[in-house]
């Protein structure tokens, strides 16, 4: 069974919503990815989405450019950032792990490959930001021989025959952008958040997580209400950002990260 | 109006004789893109979520404008009465002459209104902005022609107009900042990477993303996520039509070599695309050879570039061993770009156009060539062009006919190609 899977059989069991963490790999270094990974797991993150940098990552917003940015300085290639993931999982990290990338860099690597590679080092599934359903074909045969799930992504621009088309395509989960933009902190949530992942429910029985300029406790316990996982990215690459590559990096991260998955592990006070 | 019939010359003389053996072929039944956009195995729409509805709606919305005798016939008068179309086939005696070859005919783009054939374009992309309800256009310009054009037919139309641009470009092309400006337009200098055209895109797609409900973006060149390399491409279609019928009056005869820069590529597919039936018109696509093709000091996608996907499309792009994609170097802004519009990719494919380079020096000499010899400032992107026509004419006979298309006029350029050249004001 894929991790993902087991991880949201897991969580509904516990009647409990998931948090998703995103970081760039290779942001400060490659060696501080995996210690961050196995931190972020301990600090209660249920899945960890990774970035692959880009030159050209067009649907982030500067915090995210600027860590793509410091991960390829420091030379990190999509060869490098797989061995990480097997030193990752040699550390004894069993979270599912979901590889963020833009299109060019595992086009180029090779998409057969490149699925393999990933299965190999354990990874369980892919997000491609540059890559609808329309142009999804190429890598779905080897996606499904290795059990890896794609996961795409549906927008609030969205309408309701390609959230039908998306979910036909889509395994593991659907992840809902809750606002049109690229990603990056904001100071509140879109109003438009319930109807649309109620739209999604309707054509689809795979989890909903949502992400997109989530970045306050508040903000986490507002999305958990209607998602069945919250995804938080720019707020936690900043910090990183700040912090860089100083002792203390992992620790305050950890203190950042449990601040935010904190409202999910409250007993439930409501239905 | 009917053409007259077409004489077709079956012998050829070719810069490269040996890699175009016999005449040269029309291509029967091409038809591209698909439905989904894809030409041959590029193009297509690699894009974020959030974009594909817009590309969506475009989509439709160009289709039923394109069977629109209304719109069309609203298109082809602003390109008159605004633009200044039909623009003239020119031909150029003093430079055939010095060649002693080729009769060569400069398709003049560079006489409509803002400088260059990218008004085309942009007339037609606004007025769709306008039937969708659009009220606010985006742009990215890299020579600053495209950001020109753009922000005075916004101004036209009463349209709110922020065009981004790459902070290097920005300082080599001051001159279209200030028209833009004073046009009305916001122009935002963006400063990653190495701020050239390929980051002032990647910022106006975020724009995009960000207000796609009341935002039309109006995309430069050839280039992106399907309609707009179709689209852009219909937009330019003038540029042949009125070529092929003014060769047929003035040379009484069809072309034997087109040839015209590529950066996207929409000056080029604009001029070739209506003579790609003609057999015996052998066409040349001329991309920009920077300082010689070395990593990151071209931007000759056919020459150092491989398959990969980037800001909508497939195609060829210059790209690294780990697929980041490689800085590029060329003297003009215009064809500063890592990547090639798809249906380019797929021609080169089909062997139907030729593709080659001209570095910098060659480009600055094709510009004072013209300059001193016709009285004609080039754009120094169609200098490219030029200094292809300039290597190739003489190795043709003199009652051979090319046309090189010049797609836009060199006053932006004066102060950047005086400082290249050493000239000093006195």
């Amino acid at each position: 069974m894929n991790r993902i899977d087991q991880k949201f059989a897991e969580l509904r069991k516990k009647n409990q919503k998931g948090f998703i963490a995103y970081i760039c790999a290779g942001d400060p270094d490659l060696d501080t990815t995996a210690e961050l990974a196995v931190a972020l797991e301990k600090a209660g993150v249920d899945i960890l989405e990774l970035g692959i940098p880009f030159s050209d990552p067009l649907a982030d917003g500067v915090v995210n450019q600027e860590a793509s940015q410091r991960a390829l300085s420091r030379g990190a290639t999509v060869d490098k950032v797989l061995k990480t993931i097997q030193k990752i999982r040699r550390m004894e990290c069993t979270m599912p792990i979901v590889l963020y990338t833009y299109y060019n860099p595992i086009f180029h690597y090779g998409l057969e490959k490149f699925i393999h590679d990933a299965k190999q080092s354990g990874v369980d599934g892919f997000l491609n930001l540059e890559l609808p359903p329309e142009e999804a074909g190429g890598g779905e045969r080897a996606m499904k021989k290795h059990e890896l799930h794609t996961i795409f992504l549906v927008a609030p621009t969205s309408s309701e025959e390609r959230i039908r088309k998306i979910s036909k395509k889509a395994s593991g989960f659907i992840y809902y952008v809750s606002r049109e933009g690229v990603t990056g902190e904001r100071s509140s949530m879109e109003n438009s958040i319930e109807s649309m992942v109620r739209t999604i429910r309707k054509h689809s029985r795979l989890p909903v997580v949502v992400g997109f300029g989530i970045s306050k406790p508040e903000h986490v316990r507002d999305v958990a209400k209607v998602a069945d996982a919250v995804v938080v990215g720019s707020s936690i690459v900043k910090k990183i950002g700040e912090i860089g590559k100083k002792p203390n990096l992992i620790a305050d991260i950890s203190k950042h990260v449990k601040s935010l998955v904190e409202p999910l592990r409250r007993p439930k006070t409501t239905k | 109006m009917r053409n007259p019939r077409p004489k077709i010359h079956k012998s050829k003389a070719s810069s490269r004789p040996a890699e175009t053996p016999g005449p040269i072929g029309a291509l029967p039944g091409y038809q591209a893109p698909d439905a989904a956009g894809h030409f041959g195995p590029y193009g297509g729409r690699f894009v974020p979520e959030t974009l594909m509805s817009a590309l969506e709606d475009l989509t439709r919305e160009y289709l039923v404008a394109r069977d629109d005798r209304f719109f069309q016939r609203q298109f082809r008068d602003y390109l008159q009465k605004y633009a200044g179309r039909p623009t003239p086939l020119y031909f150029a005696a003093r430079l055939t002459e010095k060649l002693k070859g080729a009769q060569i005919f400069l398709k003049r783009e560079d006489l409509l209104h803002t400088g260059a054939h990218k008004i085309n374009n942009v007339i037609g992309q606004i007025l769709l902005a306008r039937r969708m309800g659009k009220k606010r256009v985006i742009a990215e310009t890299g020579a600053g022609q495209h950001g020109v054009a753009t922000a005075s037919v916004a101004a036209m139309f009463g349209f709110e107009c922020t065009v981004y641009m790459g902070a290097t470009d920005v300082q080599r092309q001051e001159l279209n900042v200030y028209r833009m400006r004073m046009l009305g337009a916001k122009v935002v200098p963006v400063t990653a990477g190495q701020q050239t055209l390929k980051e002032a895109i990647n910022e106006a797609m975020r724009d995009w993303v960000t207000n796609v409900r009341t935002t039309h973006y109006v995309l430069g060149t050839v280039y992106g996520a399907h309609p707009y390399p179709m689209m852009v491409r219909d937009f330019h279609l003038c540029i042949g039509r009125e070529a092929r019928e003014q060769v047929l009056l003035q040379a009484k005869q069809l072309p034997d070599l087109l040839i015209a820069c590529v950066g996207g590529g929409s000056n080029a597919i604009g001029l070739f695309y209506p003579f790609l039936q003609d057999a015996g018109v052998k066409m040349v696509g001329v991309e920009a050879g920077g300082e010689g093709i070395k990593p990151g000091k071209h931007a000759a996608r056919f020459q150092g570039g491989s398959l990969g996907v980037l800001q909508g499309a497939k195609t060829y792009l210059l790209q690294d061993a780990d697929g980041q994609i490689m800085p590029t170097h060329s003297v003009s802004a215009g064809l500063d770009y890592a990547a090639v519009g798809p249906e380019h990719s797929l021609l080169r494919d089909l062997k139907r156009v030729d593709y080659t380079y001209a570095t910098d020096k060659e480009a600055l000499a094709g510009f004072q060539t013209l300059a001193k010899i016709e009285g004609i400032i080039p754009a120094l992107e169609s200098a490219h062009a030029l200094a292809h026509a300039i290597k190739t004419a003489p190795r043709m006979k003199k009652d051979q006919v090319m046309i090189v298309n010049l797609s836009g006029r060199g006053d932006k350029d004066v102060y950047h190609a005086a400082k290249v050249l050493g000239l000093k004001p006195v």
